[in-house]
This record gives C-alpha cells, sequence and structure tokens, in this order.
C-alpha cells in the first residue's frame, strides 16, 4: 500500500499496514463507567476525564474547558444574544428571545443540546434536561469537537480572539449603556439599528486585526476618540486652504482603492458621525467579524464535532467503558441528528450540515483505511496516508468552500445521490446540470462548493467614490454576478446608510458586462442644518 | 480538567430587558395586536396570557442579500430518477431555493406573521396604561397576593419544628410491635419450655442453659428493635393557599330590548370585558352577576346575556331594583367590593328615569365601590343620561360615557379609570 507522489510519512502508512489502529486505540479493557440516565456533577466529572485521555489519544488540541449547567430558560436567554453570556442590550435580541420561546413553547422546536462558545476557556452550556448518555455525547461533541475545531482552524485563528472576546464584550455592554445615560436610549438604539443593516457587509475579509486585551481596548477606545474626529474634521474642511507651493488639488479618486468593509468605511470617513457614534459602528463590526469564520464553517465544524464524538465514544465502547444500553442512547441521537431528508420530502430544509460534515470527515478516514482503486484516482495524496493526520491537516487549513471542493469524493456523491439543478429565470424550466455519474462528480462538487462560499452568497458590495468636491454623495457598487438581483430590502439599507453617511448615498448596479446603472438614491435634507453647525465649529477650531 | 460549573441557579431572563426593548420600540403594533385578541375572548377567559401576532415586515431588519432571479445552481440529496439535462418545472411559492442556510436572503419572505406570547402581566398592561379605579385602598392590599398556610395532612420529611409527635409515636408503636412480635412468640415458646424442664423431676442441665442462653438472646433482640427509627418520624404537611382577603363582584347590567341590536351588544361587551379584567388586576376572587332587563329584569348567564333577544319596552329601574335586591342578599358591603356597569342605548320609560337617579343616588351608589354607565349609538343624550348627569354632581362613585364605535370603548374605559378621575375623587 504505497502510492507515488504520497505526500505524508511513508512510515506511518507501512505500520498501518500491520496493525489498523497503530497509536490511538488502548489496548487493555476498562471498567464500565456508571450507566443509567441520571446525570450527577461526579458523573459528569468521570465522563469528562475519560473523555479527554481518548480525546489527547486521538491529539485533540484544545482551550481549557469550562462547563456549565443551565436549564431551558436560560437556554433561550443564549440562543437570544448568539450564545454569548454577555451581550449589549438591543431590542433584536428581545425579538429573538419571544420568536424561540414562542416556537419552544408550543413544541414546533426543541432546543439545542448544548451551545459552544469560542472563547478561551471555552465556554460550553449543557442543558440540565440532558440524560447523562446525552451529556457524555455533549461533552464529546462540544468540549473536545468545536473546541478543538475553534482551537485549530485558520479561520478562527486568524479572525476571532478567543482569549479576548468575553472581555470585549463586557467593555461592548458597559460602553452602549454609557452612551444610553448620556445620550439617550432612541439615540443609540438609532446607530444600531443603522449598524446591524450593515453587518453582514462589515467584515475585514483579508486584513486580519492585532490582539488586544480589555485594558488596551479601553485606552485605544480613548485615543480614537480624538484622534478620528480630528481627522474627519480635517477632512472635510470647507473653507479654502492657504496653498503651499507644491501642494496640488485633491485630485485621485475617494477612496483610493474600493472598499468591501461598509460598516469600517462609515465608521472611519462618514463625516458626521459623532465619536461615541463610530464607537458604536466598530463594536458592530467587530462582533460580525468574530462571526465571520461560523458562517465559513458550518458544515466542517459540525461535521468536526460530529465525527469526533462519535469516534471518541466509539474507542470508549471498544475499550469497555460504555455499557452497552448506554452506547444505544448514544447511537441513537447520532443518527437522528444526522438524517438527511431527500429534495423531494416534506421535512426537508437544505443539506443538513451535521450529516454531509460528519459523512465528509468518516469518508477522509475510509479513503485512508480503506481506498477503493478511485479513490487513488481522485485523492492520490491522501488515499492509504494517516488519517488521523489528514484529518486534522483538514480542520486546520480549510473552510465550507475550500474543503467540499477538496474532499468530496465521488463515493459521497453517490451515497448522498447529490444532483445539481440548475435555475434560470430566462428559461421556463429548471434543469438538471449534473448528477451523480463519472460526467457530473466535478460539476456536482463544484456547484455544492460555490453554495458554500459567502463570497456567493452576500452580494459583492463596494464603495467607489466619494464626491469630495461636490455634494458628497457616497457611491456603492454591486456587482451582480449570474444577474441575482439584490433582495427587496435594500431599500431599507440604504436608509440607515444615508443616515449614518448622512448625505446623499448611490447604489450602482454593475452588470458581468460593465453596464453601470443607478438602482437606488437616498438624500437626506433634515441634517442640513446639523452639518453647517459642525463645519462652522470645525472651522473654528485652531 | 474542565471547570465544572452548576449555572441553574443564576438569574434567568438575562434577556428580559431586551424584551421590555422589543415591547416599547413596537408598542403600537403590540396594542393592536392586543385589541384584536381580546375580542375573540369570553370575559373571565380575557385575563390570561395571550399569544400575539404583529406583521412580520414591520419587524423586519433589513441586509443586503440576493433576492430572487437570475441565474443559480442548487445542489439537492436524494436523486431518484433525474439524469443530466432533464427539465422539469419550477415549483411554484419558491420551493427548492433552500440551500442549507437560513437568514441572509430569506428575510422578510418567510412568515408574514411574528408570533410570540405575551404573559398575563404584559397583556394586561398593555390594557391598562395609565388607568386607576377610585378607592384603591381595599384593593391595593390584594394586588399583592397574600396566602394562608393550611393543614394538609402529614408527610415523612420535614423540619423538627413541624414534628408531628403522636404520629410519630403511632408509627414507632406499629413498627416496634410488628419487628418485637416474633422475637416475642418465641421468647414464650422457650419460656414454657424452659418452665416445663425445670419443673421436671431431672432436670436436663443442659438443656436448661442453652434455653436460657436463647431467652436471653431474644430478649436482647427485643431490647434492641430501636424506640424510635428514622421512618417513624411524621411532620405536619402545611400548604400555601391563596389567601382571598379582597372579592369583588360586578354586575353587567344591559338593555336587551329590540332597539339594542347585535352591534350595541358587542360594544357593552367589549365595556364589560375591560371592566372585568381591571377588576381581576386587583381581586382575588370576582363573582359576575349578568342582569339582563327590558320591562323586567332577570339574572342569567353569561351565554343568554349576549345572545338571546327579546323585544318590548324598556324600564331601566327594574334592573337596578333586582341589582340592590342581589346585593342586599348575596352580597354584603362588608366582605364584597362592588362594581356595576351599565350598558343601554339610553331608551327608557321617561317617567322611570327620575326613578332610576332616586335608587341609584340613595339606595345603590352607597353601596358599591363604583358605578359606571356607558350609552351606546345614541344620537342625542337621551332621558336615563341627563338624569345620571344630575346624579354625577353628588356622587363621586358613578362615571358615565358615551360609546359610537369600537374605536370608542378604549378612550371611554380610559376617562372612566384614569388618574384624573382618581385624583377628583380623593
Amino acid at each position: 500500500m504505497s502510492i507515488e507522489g504520497h505526500d505524508q510519512s511513508g512510515d506511518m502508512a507501512t505500520a498501518s499496514d500491520h496493525e489498523p489502529e497503530p497509536t490511538y486505540g488502548a489496548k487493555e479493557r476498562g471498567t464500565i463507567l456508571p450507566t443509567g440516565s441520571e446525570w450527577t456533577f461526579e458523573l459528569i466529572e468521570r465522563y469528562d476525564q475519560e473523555i479527554a485521555k481518548v480525546a489527547e489519544r486521538y491529539g485533540l488540541d484544545t482551550y481549557r474547558n469550562q462547563i456549565e449547567i443551565i436549564s431551558a430558560e436560560q437556554m433561550m436567554d443564549a440562543y437570544a444574544s448568539n450564545g454569548m453570556p454577555i451581550n449589549y442590550t438591543h431590542w433584536t435580541f428581545g425579538k429573538r428571545f419571544l420568536s424561540t420561546e414562542q416556537t419552544y413553547k408550543r413544541g414546533h422546536m426543541g432546543l439545542a443540546y448544548e451551545i459552544v462558545i469560542n472563547s478561551n476557556p471555552c465556554i460550553a452550556y449543557l442543558m440540565e434536561e440532558n440524560t447523562m448518555p446525552m451529556q457524555a455525547l455533549v461533552i464529546a461533541h462540544a468540549c473536545y469537537g468545536h473546541n478543538s475545531f475553534f482551537k485549530g482552524n485558520y479561520l478562527f485563528r486568524t479572525w476571532t480572539h478567543a482569549d479576548s472576546i468575553i472581555d470585549y464584550l463586557v467593555f461592548a455592554k458597559s460602553y452602549i449603556a454609557d452612551c444610553e445615560r448620556r445620550y439617550g436610549g432612541k439615540e443609540v438604539e438609532r446607530v444600531l439599528d443603522a449598524c446591524h443593516a450593515l453587518q453582514n457587509l462589515g467584515v475585514d475579509r483579508y486584513k486580519r486585526p492585532p490582539r488586544r486585551s480589555f485594558a488596551q481596548e479601553q485606552a485605544r477606545q480613548k485615543e480614537r476618540e480624538s484622534y478620528v474626529q480630528a481627522q474627519v474634521n480635517e477632512l472635510w474642511r470647507t473653507l479654502p486652504q492657504i496653498k503651499h507651493d507644491g501642494d496640488e488639488e485633491f485630485e485621485g479618486n475617494f477612496p483610493p482603492e474600493p472598499e468591501e468593509n461598509l460598516l469600517y468605511f462609515v465608521e472611519k470617513h462618514a463625516p458626521l458621525l459623532d465619536s461615541w457614534q463610530r464607537e458604536l459602528a466598530r463594536i458592530v463590526r467587530k462582533l460580525g467579524q468574530y462571526f465571520y469564520p461560523q458562517r465559513q464553517t458550518q458544515v466542517m465544524n459540525e461535521g468536526w464535532a460530529t465525527f469526533w464524538h462519535y469516534t471518541i465514544l466509539q474507542t470508549m465502547y471498544d475499550d469497555g467503558l460504555l455499557a452497552d444500553s448506554f452506547m444505544f442512547e448514544v447511537l441513537h441521537s447520532h443518527t437522528s441528528v444526522l438524517t438527511q431528508p431527500r429534495f423531494d420530502s416534506q421535512y426537508f430544509s437544505g443539506i443538513n450540515p451535521y450529516a454531509l460534515g460528519f459523512a465528509m470527515f468518516k469518508d477522509i478516514r475510509r479513503i485512508c483505511e480503506a481506498p477503493a482503486e478511485e479513490d487513488y484516482r481522485w485523492f492520490p495524496d491522501i488515499a492509504g496516508g494517516d488519517w488521523l493526520k489528514t484529518v486534522h491537516y483538514a480542520m486546520r487549513n480549510f473552510k465550507d468552500e475550500s474543503f467540499i471542493s477538496q474532499y468530496l469524493s465521488p463515493k459521497l456523491i453517490r451515497d448522498f445521490r447529490l444532483f445539481c439543478l440548475i435555475d434560470d429565470d430566462q428559461d421556463a424550466k429548471m434543469r438538471v446540470g449534473a448528477i451523480h455519474d463519472d460526467a457530473g462528480y466535478r460539476a456536482v462538487r463544484d456547484a455544492l462548493s460555490r453554495q458554500y462560499s459567502l463570497a456567493e452568497r452576500d452580494p459583492d458590495i463596494q464603495v467607489t467614490h466619494v464626491d469630495m468636491t461636490g455634494d458628497r454623495t457616497l457611491t456603492l457598487q454591486h456587482y451582480t454576478r449570474d444577474r441575482k438581483p439584490l433582495s427587496p430590502d435594500y431599500k431599507d439599507v440604504m436608509k440607515h446608510l444615508a443616515w449614518l453617511w448622512g448625505f446623499k448615498v448611490k447604489l450602482d448596479a454593475v452588470g458581468e458586462d460593465g453596464t453601470i446603472q443607478t438602482l437606488h438614491e437616498v438624500t437626506l435634507e433634515n441634517r442640513k442644518r446639523r452639518v453647517d453647525a459642525r463645519q462652522i465649529a470645525a472651522m473654528r477650531r485652531p | 480538567m474542565s471547570d465544572i460549573i452548576d449555572r441553574r441557579d443564576n438569574p434567568r431572563h438575562k434577556s428580559a430587558v431586551n424584551q421590555q426593548r422589543f415591547l416599547k420600540r413596537y408598542r403600537n403594533q403590540v396594542r393592536e395586536a392586543v385589541a384584536r385578541a381580546i375580542s375573540g375572548r369570553k370575559i373571565a377567559e380575557t385575563d390570561r396570557d395571550a399569544s400575539i401576532s404583529i406583521p412580520a415586515r414591520d419587524l423586519a431588519e433589513p441586509t443586503f442579500g440576493h433576492g430572487r432571479g437570475g441565474k443559480r445552481s442548487i445542489v439537492l440529496p436524494g436523486n431518484k430518477e433525474y439524469v443530466a439535462g432533464d427539465e422539469l418545472p419550477r415549483p411554484s411559492g419558491g420551493q427548492g431555493q433552500g440551500s442549507g442556510k437560513g437568514g441572509a436572503s430569506n428575510e422578510g419572505e418567510g412568515e408574514d406573521e411574528f408570533r410570540f406570547r405575551l404573559s398575563r402581566e404584559e397583556f394586561l398592561d398593555f390594557f391598562f396604561e395609565g388607568m386607576e379605579l377610585p378607592d384603591l385602598i381595599k384593593t391595593q392590599l390584594a394586588a399583592i397576593p397574600q396566602q394562608k398556610s393550611v393543614r394538609a395532612g402529614f408527610k415523612t420529611n420535614g423540619t423538627p419544628t413541624n414534628l408531628a409527635i403522636i404520629r410519630t409515636m403511632r408509627e414507632s408503636l406499629g413498627r416496634r410491635i410488628a419487628l418485637a412480635a416474633p422475637h416475642k412468640f418465641r421468647l414464650r415458646e422457650l419460656e414454657e419450655e424452659l418452665f416445663r424442664l425445670e419443673t421436671q423431676d431431672d432436670p436436663d442441665q443442659a438443656s436448661i442453659a442453652e434455653l436460657i442462653a436463647e431467652c436471653e438472646h431474644l430478649r436482647a433482640r427485643i431490647l434492641a428493635v430501636p424506640f424510635i427509627d428514622d421512618f417513624d418520624l411524621r411532620y405536619n404537611n402545611r400548604v400555601m393557599q391563596p389567601k382571598p382577603i379582597a372579592q369583588a363582584v360586578m354586575f353587567c347590567i344591559m338593555d336587551v330590548s329590540g332597539s339594542m341590536d347585535e352591534n350595541r351588544k358587542d360594544l357593552a361587551k367589549r365595556f364589560f370585558i375591560l371592566l372585568h379584567l381591571f377588576l381581576t388586576r386587583h381581586y382575588e376572587r370576582i363573582e359576575l352577576v349578568f342582569i339582563r332587563h327590558h320591562t323586567a329584569a332577570k339574572v342569567v348567564d353569561e351565554e343568554e346575556f349576549f345572545h338571546s333577544t327579546e323585544s318590548g319596552g324598556t324600564i331601566v329601574s327594574s334592573a337596578l331594583e333586582l341589582a340592590l335586591e342581589e346585593i342586599k342578599e348575596r352580597f354584603p358591603q362588608d366582605q364584597w367590593n362592588i362594581y356595576v356597569a351599565q350598558a343601554s342605548d339610553g331608551d327608557n320609560w321617561d317617567s322611570d328615569s327620575p326613578k332610576c337617579k332616586e335608587l341609584l343616588l340613595k339606595e345603590i351608589l352607597p353601596r358599591v365601590q363604583y358605578y359606571s354607565y356607558v350609552e351606546i349609538e345614541t344620537e342625542q343624550p337621551q332621558s336615563l343620561w341627563l338624569q345620571y348627569e344630575e346624579a354625577k354632581g353628588a356622587a363621586p362613585n358613578l362615571a358615565l360615557g358615551r360609546i359610537r364605535t369600537r374605536s370608542d370603548i378604549y378612550p371611554v374605559l380610559r376617562e372612566l379609570f384614569s388618574k384624573k378621575l382618581l385624583a377628583v375623587v380623593a
């Protein structure tokens, strides 16, 4: 079993020839842990210790765990605030709570068994209603699966600060509460509403922010406050400047490069915002940025966690630690999470990320351990390799989009019977583009990968121009692809943006052929007076 | 390894403040929804939590996202018969769009209504903003539910102060008898045997000693039965029961003569509901008495009150007399807070109206907390109204209002129960 061009260590491949589980399986059989459905704190502790041992054998590198037992009501609270233990006050979280409560109490929806937060220590909420087998499953899933994903995956490593997120939320909450006291709840709500509308396009995709502690954050905030305001005043000064020799009229385009992070642009360049309003925009942007990796790794994250709760508990069972009855309950929950209804079923609501992710990680293991001829052709670099190294590598270096395009195998496409449907509004009917056959594998895989691409999901809207010399109109351009229009509420978003910007805002649609067409314009009149007062103030400054 | 923390005792409703923000922001929509919800309920059923729905588009949080249209490819699982190139009709209603993500682009399309549950308190708060009844001294007590502790048998655990000694001793005695009985029987047998052996001519000393030893052993066993044991203990069980210290009776008086059509009755019902709701806010227990009248008055149940029709003339004083009788017989005023709500289209025999005023001023008003009267859908104030208006000068606990449409009810009630009135009364 050795492959040409195999980039992983050959000795691993030979080792796996002798024993299927060379390093990870335990040899001795342990004694069965207490069974029964009631959990106690002692039991949770014991199970956690055993799970931790197995997780370590499989090389799962995690943050320290903080397991918190909560009630259903507290779980609904956690839902309402994106799972965060603390968050700023805003009506949208109340709305979310009420709707969760409604569906939960009427039995339309069960609550999650757990919520886990990307923080260090990694906080996992466990529901008190769970039985002991469920608690064990959830601990393996959240505290070792998700936790190691948070710590290992490149997107989380790059974009989120597990060490400081709780601190940042504390800062955000107290800052916003402070603003409400100073400027009134209505004013603060107005700004937050507007910023929330831009939150999904308030993300840096490439730049990476540095790490900072709470104290530094506070100090910097003060600094920013004075600095940014000064800068903005400078930028928008209307008094003719005395020209020095060699000075030239400002002629280039502003911004010099198109800016995709709308919220960032508003925070830095909106001429009329007060410094506290800029700080609010920053807070909303920061939190949007924090959740950005989660939106891109749903399949992987859930798949990884599911793969590990399954593998860890199965290993414990094989080691003789778990009773049959215990394992039955675990498997029952496990399989119900993995249900994937067919597209024509009444229960179908898209591809189940748990099912797809779990199947993919399991399939990677299969490709390594028992590759078929086809797998050698499709995955020459991993077929027959060390599965553990391969899954860790995949977990660390991919997001849903690239993970699928790299690892979705023909076998899985067949297992799921995936097919690609092309829906073009210029045609009378939809067309099946590709199915699970030799001709279609690549097309299906590409289409599925694109389906998880955020660039594909979120419209591509960028700030391209500010009319610096004229009426300060802010121009956005929407680069359309495949003629996909914006959803109709873009007009409301534009109103919010206009309010933040303080002057006219304009949205252009740029077609694939480069044609530009103005889609919408919002003009604000009622802020004019405030502008003048402020300009005068700016002019009087020495 | 891991830290395990029990958070179940931490404060719940962390998002309560957010909920309040939400209700405050959408106050108008919620108020309308509450009004809609109330019209479909019975008077006494109104005082519950309620599922409320408001149009989802009012609450939408807009974001930039993709809308329908253009060209897109969707990957779906569970292909059965399709091969590449097959064409299939586009499902109506936008099915098959679900690409596994919720949110982002489908905002505003999904549900038309945003449904949520208002607790009873929140629900009622929406109704009674700014309203207060006069004479709230008694009612203030009732607003805080008072409880008293009531005996409810015995239980096997509790605090030492609640130990039920007699019960415990009874248990103890029973247990001692039961546990010692086999030993006692055996002991008696052995003692008889011993006596027999000892009184024999040639006593067998060895067996006697053996028997004595066994007797000693049995006596020890009997003594070892504890005098009192954990499971003998019985405690007095007490449960807390709400203590109805304030009770009220509400008389609903309505004219059902031919001139009261369905629309007028509907308006009257809304008026009664609101008063009843307000009372439930302040009283533990509320009796409802429905009195309908045309030329003669009758006490009826709610169904009959609202739904059967009569024809004929109108003598209002018949209803007032009946109410007075009921008050005297069944609702002594030292035990009951009495409220009367009367609805009528104002029609009355001309000579009867002064009589009504007399009855009201001399007999009824001194006995009741509050008397409210609405005149429904009249062009001109009728004779009854005029008489009542005169009475009003002399009686601070009489309130009057004239309503024409549904939307008038609420403002009228507001006026009836407004704090302003309270201030005047005080």
